[in-house]
């Protein structure tokens, strides 16, 4: 059947079901999708997405500003492909849903936050449409060096050197890496946008610009393992950059944490606290990184982790990714995801919502404030949590 | 913007109404085989009082309403066939209140049978509820209006016939409650010993109101559950077999099912049998008694049970995810299936029919049947799978499906979940009196005819 | 077609009759008796071997003279029409083991590994035990040795695809096939040496690659140092000269085998077979006394050689709080591939 439009997937848009498992965890205890979870029409779920994408291949849907507002509410979370119950093709809808948005690029019809977005990255290198040259400032009084063939390169991202939470757990991380005697440099002016969420969100030039950039820039500073503080960064150097001739060794800092622990690079003292673990999808779902994180958060004397009900490859989205960061198109309504996932962390009864990710820390800590539950939660990087434990 | 739809958005807010393309796209349709047809309007009540004043302003304006769970029905039961409003029950999805002690639960009108199975899990394990092999997502009002059924089935019967009390916004917009839940706090009992008022909203596929709140029986979930898979060549014997099951009266479940492929499955039918317990010996017992019940047709060499080694973990999914890949065989994200309520007796007439329109049709076909109340009667389900992008295939299913129904009701069973024309076909063959009564109560509970039009419509 | 080459003169002059005197399953007054029943059976008469036989395949290893006691019995049984199990299980088998063009073959070069129609086998035929063969894996039913279809007496279906099957190890270019399973390696050497199938490649039995491999790996073994029970199977029956391989490669691995009553010649069936062709009784019967008698012994593991056993008895065994595992995991464990604990 020939279709009005194309993308590369379109044979299989029109063998979904929309029996809905894509909308729950494993165990269908809530609805884990976080777009269909902010707004409650079928639509704005996996199966209402290609269904509509089906309508609109048809032609019989236009590539209107709903349509737009229903691909770019989708947090890219990664829930749907592993929840759909179709083996043969349950792999491609991520994939689906991200090539709909190239043709929506292409064709001019992008909703104004995605737009600005793309425009700033496009212009500035970063989203908060702030100078280069205060890319590093995050670093100050860690001791870290600027990248100059160490061992490893420590690499930021936007959210990490430019937003106050971000930098915060950069911080972090910096100083435990320098304590620890890691051999490990960051580009601070010099590094600019990986290109995750360009890539997610659709603009395929741009982020051919940015990867080949990045890459040429690595490759000439002699980069060949990166650590990163975001969970988005580490997910567009293993899986894209490959693809586009940039190879290298990848890491969560939590994975090289981890190892610093085990090797009793980092003391630990006391630290007592219950504290919750929330996974980010970049991290968890997309990469398969569960271990880490937690068995740092166990080494730690004093420290009582409790899951909540969703966790690891059932885990909640905070409802940052796939561009809603910045375009915030999900929006901070009650059933939005980032105020749904800290009530599931007070339930918990932990005092720290502990987070792996910059976009998580600051979408879970807004979402704190707008619950009111500033006095009840806190969100804290590992990396802080670890500094804490190191500070008594 | 039009007048009804700011009525609309004064009672639910702007995020509970749409009347955009692409949702009105959406909600025209559901994954089966019938043609859409657009609704005005989708709305998305989350209380009572919501419902309640969306179907006062349809009254009032003559707007046909259509209540939809998840629109799983495959059957096109909520394709909004005279247009009007979608009712998306599902953000009115709390679970009200279980009563642990008395067994039941009280659900809002949009609560998914998944949400339900978590909530048990977590909060009383040692209860459960009769789920269907639908999606998790489908909900358990929806269930209720074309009388679904579920694992507890075959011990309990219908699942409408573990309702307990219902809330109901009948089409004139009065709030009503049915049952013990009308003369006091508790959710027990339905109707009897009053006169059974819930007959008149269950399995009426939403035709005599929007039901808000319902109560649902709870049963024990016992420590150990188990399967066996007895296979036979011998389709004549299967009544005989069931009948012999049913006396046992240990099983949880029986299936009954056969499908050409894969191969493994070629020229054998399959009696899929649940049984539970509490400790291991009372499962070796049971497994014991199955056997014996079994043995004269492994001694004459005509059924045996085959390991269910490989299977079992998919054989004991409550739901089963794969059920919905049948869907995906043609490599086109559709099925439909006829699913009559007959006597087991007619189990051997029913499978050579299938098999028939199958071959009629070119179609590929599946077929599961599951016992009701100890062997009273089964459904037994016709199921072709479609791909979405061919037509031409899609139209064969309907009139496979079609030829089904007629079958079944030649044959004197009743169509499950009918779509709009097998209810035609059903009512034509209906008692006259029986068909002027179900007009009489229709025409008195919604006198503007609001409420799924189209549906079980005399003339 | 192909025949069974069945010695009958053989048969007549056996001094023993040990074919079904020893039988497990079936009991016989003495050598006359038995030596009566299995003659019936060679002239093609009625017999109560051919309604009870419980199709072990023991009475292929109790028959020292080179003869076949089982594949006749299993011959004649079709010829007149009979099933051992269910008819609708015996052609599930058949249904089921069709080649279909659903194989998986790696890069085969001289080698081959066969990992049957078993997808366990697939799993465990890596590591560095198989570095050199793992990929050269072939699975599927185009690579399974048909010799399952003994249990239900369809020698017609053994007979009409082990050639294909052989055919199409050839058509890869082995020139050896490593049998993951004892059945593979059973069927290649004496089922079809019985019916004088050409065989032209050379099949390798596993244990007796694994004993070569764990040899070279000797200096990465770290014994064991546990007590086990082994459950024999089958298939195993067909090539009992391979037995003691067995003992050898776990004395490798520093793990003991306490004597049992149910070992050697007097091993017991897992029962999954049993319970197919004579039903649960039996079959509970069997498990419950060999598993028994594995407890007695003081084992801590139930090493496997079948997947089939392995799939039948896990559960069970865990029941009685034995640890399965499969030799090949045994010899992972060994060499620190695998963790201690299975399943």
């Amino acid at each position: 059947m020939a279709y009005a439009h194309t993308i590369e997937h379109a044979e299989i848009v029109h063998r979904c079901f929309r029996c809905g498992y894509c909308k729950f965890p494993e165990d269908y205890v809530d609805f884990n999708c976080p777009s269909y979870k902010a707004f409650g029409w079928d639509t704005y779920s996996p199966g209402g997405r290609m269904w509509l994408i089906r309508a609109w291949l048809n032609d019989e849907i236009k590539a209107s500003p709903h349509f737009a507002e229903i691909l770019y509410s989708c947090a890219a979370c990664d829930n749907c492909k592993n929840q759909c119950v179709f083996p043969k093709f349950k792999d491609f809808l991520p994939e689906i849903f991200q090539e709909t948005k190239v043709e929506l690029v292409n064709e001019g019809r992008i909703p104004p936050g995605v737009r600005d977005y793309l425009k700033a990255i496009a212009t500035n290198g970063n989203p908060y449409k702030l100078p280069q040259a205060e890319r590093g400032k995050w670093a100050e009084g860690t001791r870290l060096e600027p990248y100059t063939n160490q061992e490893y390169l420590f690499y930021v991202g936007c959210v990490g050197s430019y937003d106050e939470v971000g930098q915060k757990m950069a911080r972090s991380v910096g100083r435990l890496l320098v304590n620890a005697g890691v051999s490990a440099g960051f580009l601070g002016s010099a590094e600019t946008c990986d290109g995750n969420e360009v890539r997610i969100l659709g603009e395929m030039g741009l982020f051919t610009q940015l990867v080949g950039d990045n890459i040429e820039k690595f490759k000439e500073r002699g980069v060949k393992q990166i650590i990163t503080l975001d969970p988005h960064a580490l997910n567009v150097f293993k899986k894209e950059y490959p693809k586009l001739g940039g190879t290298f060794k990848v890491f969560h800092y939590t994975e090289i944490l981890a190892g610093l622990i085990k090797e009793k690079k980092l003391a630990l003292s006391d630290y007592p606290a219950k504290v919750t673990y929330h996974d980010p999808c970049y991290l968890g779902r997309h990469n398969q990184i569960y271990g880490p994180p937690r068995e740092i958060l166990k080494a730690i004397p004093g420290v009582e982790l409790v899951e909540m009900r969703r966790n690891a490859l059932n885990a909640f989205c905070c409802g940052g990714g796939g561009g809603n960061f910045f375009t915030d198109i999900l929006g901070a309504g009650e059933d939005s995801a980032g105020r749904v996932r800290v009530r599931e962390a007070r339930d918990t009864g932990a005092r720290i919502v502990a987070v792996a990710c910059p976009s998580c820390a600051k979408m879970l800590s807004d979402a704190v404030k707008t619950e009111g539950l500033e006095d009840t939660l806190e969100v804290l990087g590992i990396a802080e949590i670890i500094e804490m434990a190191r500070a008594k | 913007m039009s007048d009804i739809l700011k009525a609309l958005i004064e009672i639910v807010g702007e995020r509970g109404v749409s009347n955009t393309p692409e949702e009105l796209w959406f909600y025209s349709r559901d994954p089966g085989v019938l043609t859409p047809h657009l609704p005005d309007y989708v709305v998305a009540p989350k209380t009572t009082e919501d419902v309640q004043k969306i179907v006062q302003l349809a009254n009032r304006e003559k707007i046909p309403i259509v209540p939809m769970g998840n629109g799983m029905s495959l059957a096109g039961l909520v394709i909004p066939l005279k247009g009007g409003i979608v009712l998306d029950m599902k953000r009115m999805d709390k679970i009200l209140e279980v009563n642990q002690m008395a067994r039941y639960a009280v659900v809002e009108g949009g609560t998914s049978q998944g949400v339900l199975k978590a909530y048990l899990q977590d909060h009383y394990p040692q209860l459960r509820h009769s789920i269907p092999d639908a999606p998790p997502t489908t909900t358990i009002a929806a269930n209720m209006a074309l009388h679904g059924q579920g694992r507890l089935t075959q011990q309990y019967g219908f699942n409408t016939d573990m309702v307990t009390g219902l809330e109901v916004v009948l089409p004139t917009g009065e709030i009503c409650r049915i049952g013990s839940p009308s003369l006091g706090p508790y959710w027990f009992s339905k109707g009897p010993t009053l006169p059974d008022l819930s007959g008149l909203f269950l399995g009426w596929l939403g035709t005599t109101g929007v039901i808000t709140k319902i109560g649902l029986r709870l049963y024990p979930n016992k420590k150990i559950r188990d399967v066996e898979l007895f296979v036979t060549d011998r389709v004549d014997l299967i009544p005989d077999m069931l009948y012999r099951l049913t006396h046992l009266e240990i099983l949880e479940d029986v299936n009954v099912w056969f499908q050409p492929k894969p191969l493994m499955f070629q020229d054998n039918f399959h009696i899929t049998l649940y049984f539970t317990g509490d400790a291991e010996e009372e499962i070796a017992f049971k497994r014991k008694m199955i056997w014996d019940t079994l043995q004269p047709y492994m001694d004459s060499k005509d059924g045996g049970f085959m390991s269910v080694q490989y299977m079992k973990p998919m054989l004991m999914e409550m739901p089963q995810r794969g059920i919905a890949d049948f869907a995906d065989v043609p490599k086109g994200g559709g099925f439909e299936y006829s699913g009559p309520i007959t006597i087991i007796e007619h189990y051997p007439q029913y499978a050579a029919k299938v098999v028939e329109l199958a071959a009629k049709y070119d179609v590929l076909y599946a077929s599961s049947a599951r016992l009701i109340s100890g062997g009273h009667c089964m459904m037994f389900s016709i199921s072709f799978a479609f791909n979405r992008n061919d037509p031409a295939m899609m139209e064969r299913v309907k009139h496979a499906l079609d030829e089904a129904t007629a079958f079944a009701l030649e044959m004197g069973g009743i169509p499950w979940k009918p779509n709009f024309m097998e209810q035609k076909m059903t009512m034509a063959k209906m008692d006259k009196n029986a068909l002027k009564l179900l007009q009489m109560i229709k025409k008195n509970l919604d006198p503007q005819g609001i409420m799924n039009p189209g549906n079980w419509e005399v003339n | 077609m192909y025949t069974l080459k069945f010695k009958e003169n053989v048969c007549a002059a056996c001094p023993s009759a040990d074919c079904l005197l020893k039988c497990q399953y079936m009991s016989f007054a003495g050598h006359d008796e038995a030596h009566g029943e299995m003659m019936k059976i060679v002239r093609g008469e009625e017999s109560r071997v051919l309604q009870d036989c419980a199709t072990c395949y023991a009475c292929e290893e109790y028959c020292k003279r080179g003869n076949h006691p089982f594949y006749l019995i299993s011959e004649r049984r079709e010829e007149k029409g009979m099933f051992t199990a269910p008819r609708p299980i015996t052609n599930q088998w058949i249904n089921m083991t069709r080649m279909q063009g659903k194989y998986m073959v790696g890069q085969v070069k001289d080698k081959a590994l066969s990992c049957c129609l078993i997808p366990d086998l697939g799993i465990l035929g890596t590591g560095e035990i198989f570095r050199d063969v793992t990929p050269a894996a072939a699975f599927g039913a185009e690579f399974m040795c048909p010799a399952v279809h003994t249990h239900f007496a369809r020698m017609s279906v053994v007979k009409e695809r082990l050639p294909l099957v052989i055919e199409n190890f050839q058509k890869l270019g082995a020139k050896e096939v490593i049998c993951l399973h004892d059945e593979c390696y059973g069927t290649f050497t004496a089922i079809a040496s019985a019916y004088g199938i050409d065989v032209p490649f050379k099949p390798v039995y596993y244990m007796d690659f694994l004993l070569e491999r764990m040899k070279e790996l000797k200096d990465r073994i770290k014994p064991l140092g546990i007590k086990a029970a082994y459950q024999r199977p089958c298939s195993n029956r067909l090539i009992p000269d391979k037995y003691p391989l067995v003992k050898e490669i776990l004395d490798l691995i520093g793990v003991e085998l306490p004597d049992r009553e149910y070992q050697g010649e007097n091993c017991l069936c897992c029962g999954e077979i049993l319970r197919s062709v004579s039903g649960y009784k039996l079959a509970d019967d069997v498990q419950e006394r060999n598993l028994n008698d594995m407890v007695q012994t003081g084992a801590e593991y139930c090493v496997f050689n079948c997947p089939a056993c392995q799939s039948s008895l896990s559960e069970k065994v865990a029941k009685k709080n034995l640890k399965p595992v499969h030799i090949i995991d045994l010899c992972k464990m060994a060499i620190g591939e695998k963790e201690r604990e299975v399943r």
